[in-house]
């Protein structure tokens, strides 16, 4: 691969990531996203705006996060030193909200009224709905009727902080099809109304604005491990569904060579049996939701659902940010599967009396793949990107126990 | 403004203008509600009074598109429908008519996945005019719209309330064919315009060109047609035409036997009314 002077200049000004990203929204749309796209250029490059965010990353998230040696694990794999990035202790118990207060704080800059988002999982739309109740603005979260369904604790918790859930039928009733949904109400109310995207990913400005807001993680890292070992970490590994936890943790690294950089995919039942959700593993760039990036699709260009233990990682695309990075070869995707996963719940709650989501579940299983032949001065960092409470019900009836 | 590719949409908008009348576009989805079916619908159309044909390319995420026109795609991608086949449906038809203009509406990731270049040489054989492809913005117009003026195609661009005065000379830049108005700030087969905000909004667009402008998102009856065509060069009706096809479907999602007729019999008075809508003037 050609050597570039940074990794880290991206995007390009027509919002770019090499053929990755873009624009690709109905003209009804781009004008606004022109507008967010100004207003944020704005934004970052303002103190006061980025005072609010630390002050509220600070005394209202709980930030920093810990930067956790696993000693226990640690012994366990007999290899390399094992750390954990504990973003599952922010509050609200994942990373999604480093973004939408990044977020809402741009909503609110730039005068609109309501918020709209879409979740899987329902943590996005979670985190969302608790900005939302922070700065008092009416939000309307668009979920999977299928995930309405399976994420009941989340449902009820986004309606105590004042939401309004619409179930989403169109399509097959999926992550994807919530996504299409925020789209066609954010064409339908595009005056007053922000979109709150969840992930790294989405029309420019989306996946850089995103990426930006979850870099806190890497920073703090950076810093912290600085702090405890007086070096860089040689090994990071981060769970990877639309990849904003990873691209937060990755970015403020991509510049030091001497550090490896792991993304890892949900391969669900596995790559070779079709049903799981990575994209980079196991799809083809295409179009979709206002980005060019890897998916996952069928001959014709037909969008496939992604499947996985982990309704976190379930979508067909990923940010395009990784997707780049994947072909330039600075970073390496890989991936784990439902069962690996399950594996590193058990391992991790039982060790380390940390019950994780199984989203960062797919990275330890990751990480517990290659510490052991790793040299004991070897530094992992494993971004612990979410908690486990919301999964206990997936988990319970995995392992055969009747809640 | 850019080359203009010379096809049969030009021509037709030309004998509309001779006539004095304004033009009758129909949407409708391939291979909805099934192959055989959307393919005597397609066969009906101009001689029902559509002056000019606009197929939809089914693909399994229409983001700015209702429920009607979501479920016509996905009941065509489930009846094998795909874009190869909607060309190969494109050159069947140019055997018994080569005049009525044919338009292509759907989505990128079908065609960027067939591959550009083979797309668009494959298009224009089978008798393409024309290009509507709802997420290309002229941000992205080395994708497909500045290539498909190179093959001949007209790449026709999708206009909204929200365009700004400042920003449609940026659309109108490479913008052939025709301007494709959207009426509403919203998603397809929803709510409906009032005539006289789009009269104003038809009035900015042909400020600045001289391509005719269409006029659609929720069209419904031939009432209104009349009136929106009344200020417009085209009136476009899409899910009017495909709620019919799903109010003649059986329990089991097949077509019942007087769905072609309902669907030509819709097209014929919503024709009537387009017909009978008096010219204004074009603003020069």
């Amino acid at each position: 691969m050609t050597k570039l002077n940074t990794f880290r200049s991206g995007v390009d000004e027509t919002g770019h990531f090499g053929i990755y990203g873009g624009r690709f929204v109905a003209e009804t749309l781009m004008p606004l996203i022109l507008d967010v796209e100004k207003a944020w250029e704005e934004a970052r490059h303002d103190d006061d705006f980025w005072a609010e965010f630390d002050y509220l990353m600070k005394h209202y998230v709980g930030r920093p996060s810990p930067l956790y040696f696993a000693e226990r694990l640690t012994e366990q794999f007999g290899g390399a030193k094992v750390y954990f990035k504990r973003d599952e202790l922010n509050h609200t118990g994942a990373h999604k909200i480093n973004n939408t207060i990044g977020q809402i704080l741009l909503a609110r800059r730039m005068g609109k009224k309501r918020i709209i988002a879409e979740t899987g999982a329902g943590q996005h739309g979670v985190a969302t709905a608790t900005v939302c109740a922070l700065f008092g603005m009416p939000c309307v979260v668009y979920m999977g009727e299928t995930d309405v369904e399976r994420q009941k604790p989340n449902v009820f918790r986004m309606r105590l902080l004042g939401a309004e859930i619409v179930p989403v039928t169109a399509g097959t009733g999926t992550l994807k099809d919530a996504m299409n949904e925020a789209l066609r109400d954010w064409v339908a109310n595009v005056e007053e109304t922000f979109y709150i995207i969840g992930t790294a990913a989405g029309p420019h400005p989306y996946p850089a604005m995103v990426r930006d807001f979850q870099c806190i993680i890497g920073n703090e890292t950076r810093e912290q491990m600085q702090e405890m070992e007086g070096r860089l970490p040689d090994t990071l590994v981060a769970a990877i569904g639309g990849g904003s936890n990873a691209i937060g943790l990755f970015h403020p690294f991509l510049d030091d060579d001497s550090v490896n950089i792991i993304g890892v995919e949900a391969a669900g039942h596995g790559i070779e049996s079709g049903e799981h959700c990575a994209s980079l593993n196991g799809g083809r760039p295409g179009v979709l939701h206002g980005n060019r990036t890897y998916l996952l699709q069928d001959e014709d260009g037909q969008i496939k659902d992604g499947y996985s233990i982990s309704a976190g990682l379930d979508y067909p695309g990923i940010g395009p940010e990784h997707a780049w990075l994947r072909d330039i070869g600075r970073v390496e995707y890989v991936s784990a599967t439902d069962v690996e996963a399950l594996e590193a719940f058990k391992l991790c709650t039982a060790k380390e009396g940390i019950i994780p989501a199984l989203e960062p579940c797919h990275a330890l299983a990751y990480v517990s793949k290659i510490a052991p032949d790793l040299p004991k001065d070897h530094l992992i960092v494993m971004n612990m990107c979410g908690r486990g409470d919301k999964d206990i019900f997936a988990v319970a009836e995995r392992f055969g126990f009747d809640m | 403004m850019s080359k203009q590719p010379e096809t049969r949409i030009a021509k037709r908008f030309k004998k509309l203008q001779d006539e004095g009348r304004p033009g009758f576009v129909t949407f409708t989805t391939a291979g909805d509600p099934d192959l055989e079916t959307s393919v005597r619908i397609l066969n009906g159309l101009a001689d029902a009074g559509a002056d000019l044909i606009e197929i939809g390319v089914p693909f399994s995420d229409p983001m700015a598109d209702g429920p009607a026109i979501q479920a016509s795609s996905l009941r065509a991608i489930k009846g094998g429908m795909s874009l190869r086949k909607t060309l190969g449906i494109v050159a069947d038809y140019r055997k018994k008519d080569d005049e009525t203009p044919i338009v292509l509406m759907g989505y990128y990731n079908p065609i960027y996945i067939y591959g550009v270049d083979v797309f668009l040489a494959d298009a224009k054989k089978a008798g393409v005019d024309g290009l509507i492809v709802v997420d290309l913005p002229p941000e992205e117009e080395a994708e497909l719209c500045l290539p498909a003026l190179d093959a001949g195609i007209n790449f026709i661009y999708l206009t909204a309330p929200t365009t700004t005065d400042a920003r449609l000379p940026r659309v109108l830049e490479h913008a052939s064919g025709f301007v494709y108005f959207v009426s509403i700030t919203g998603i397809t087969g929803t709510r409906s315009a009032v005539t006289a905000d789009v009269a104003g909004h038809v009035g900015r667009i042909r400020a600045k060109t001289d391509l005719p402008v269409a006029v659609g998102f929720g069209i419904r009856t031939p009432e209104q047609a009349a009136e929106i065509a009344s200020v417009a060069d085209a009136a476009v009706v899409g899910s009017a035409l495909v709620d019919q096809i799903t109010a003649n479907l059986d329990d089991n999602g097949k077509p019942g036997p007087g769905t072609v007729d309902a669907v030509l019999g819709l097209v014929k008075s919503l024709a009537e009314g387009v017909r009978g809508a008096r010219k204004t003037e074009k603003a020069s």
